[in-house]
Order: structure tokens, then C-alpha cells, then sequence
């Protein structure tokens, strides 16, 4: 899963009938530091999250998981509303060799 | 499977019910040198893992959800599932 923020939502009306009723958010990707990193892409949502919101999603067939029975055709869902980051990146192990 | 550095954990109250009961741990995946292989990735916990322990994680949708004991189908792509110990190399593979 990876971290994300919502910045907008989208609407199609003409569409796959697998997609009805789901919801579109566009999500910038996040690091850990909450800044942005990488391009925006478009996620269907399972937990109502809004824009301004930090989220996680999940990416691949797994994210059709939670409209099943409905075979929704996405590769990318928002799957949780993130409360807060707790970081702990030990500075002692930074780029230590494995 | 990658090798990866825990650097955190999450929390959110609004999640999926497959993904309760289990931590949301940030990782950091790694090249054999330490250093950082892409961005840090969110995975769910099987092991019991915590901050700064060096881990095993799978990025395959099957795998994680057998390792986390979720059903099938379930919204779950990376988990950790082992705490790495040691790791014997050659130096020349560096």
C-alpha cells in the first residue's frame, strides 16, 4: 500500500457499468515527510475520503477486492483514511550496509 | 520478496475491515548496500515487527493476504513477513 493525499475527485458519465456508483479521487502520492513524490493518478474509494485528506491505497487486482461481487475494472483504491504518521527512521541506521 | 527497514507505522480508523487487527507499518525497501530502493511503502504486519528492525516483505496480493490470514479476495498487496536476522554476502557482490 502506499500513502497518498486526495486533491480532487472526478466524475464520468459514460463509463464501464462495473464503476457505477463508485466514487474517483484524484491522489498525489505521498512520502513518509507527507511531501509529495511521484504523479497523480486516479483511485476509486471504499472509505469516503475527501480532498485534503491523507489516505493509503492499494494498487493492482487487489484493489477491486472490496466491491466484490461487482467486478469494479480498477487498479487503484483508496482503502483507509490515515489519522496520523508516527515516523522513527533511526539515524544510526541510515544507509547501513545490510 | 524485498529487503526493507521499518521506519514507522500508521494509524487510521477508517480502514477496510480486512486490514483490522493488524499494524500498518511503513517500510522502507532497500538496496544490498542499505541504501534506499524507491519510496517507503506501507505494509501490513504478520510478524510483530517494530521501528528500525531490518524485515522480509512480500508486494504480491496472494502473499500478503495468506501472511496477514485475511481471505481471499482481500485489499492487501505488501506485508511483512519475517524479521531479518543476518544476511550473509560475499563482499564482491557489493
Amino acid at each position: 500500500m502506499f500513502l497518498g493525499q486526495v486533491v480532487g475527485c472526478l466524475w464520468c458519465t459514460v463509463k464501464n457499468p462495473g464503476l457505477t456508483g463508485l466514487r474517483l479521487l484524484l491522489v498525489q502520492p505521498l512520502t513518509p515527510e507527507l511531501r509529495n513524490t511521484g504523479k497523480r493518478l486516479v483511485c476509486t474509494d471504499c472509505t469516503g475520503a475527501g480532498a485534503g485528506e491523507v489516505v493509503y491505497w492499494v494498487r493492482s487486482k487487489e484493489a477491486a477486492a472490496p466491491f466484490l461481487p461487482v467486478e469494479a475494472p480498477t487498479d487503484a483504491t483508496v482503502v483507509g483514511i490515515v489519522d496520523s504518521v508516527r515516523l522513527n527512521r533511526p539515524a544510526s541506521l541510515e544507509n547501513a550496509p545490510c | 520478496m524485498l529487503i526493507a527497514r521499518v521506519i514507522g507505522d500508521l494509524v487510521a480508523t477508517r480502514k477496510h475491515p480486512d486490514h483490522e487487527g493488524r499494524k500498518l507499518l511503513l517500510v522502507q525497501p532497500l538496496n544490498l548496500d542499505g541504501t534506499d530502493r524507491g519510496d517507503a511503502v506501507i505494509a501490513l504486519d504478520a510478524v510483530d515487527a517494530g521501528a528500525g528492525d531490518r524485515v522480509l516483505i512480500v508486494t504480491d496480493g496472494f502473499a500478503a493476504a495468506t501472511a496477514v490470514g485475511r481471505p481471499l479476495p482481500s485489499p492487501i498487496d505488501m506485508a511483512v513477513i519475517g524479521v531479518i536476522d543476518h544476511i550473509d554476502l560475499p563482499p564482491d557482490i557489493l
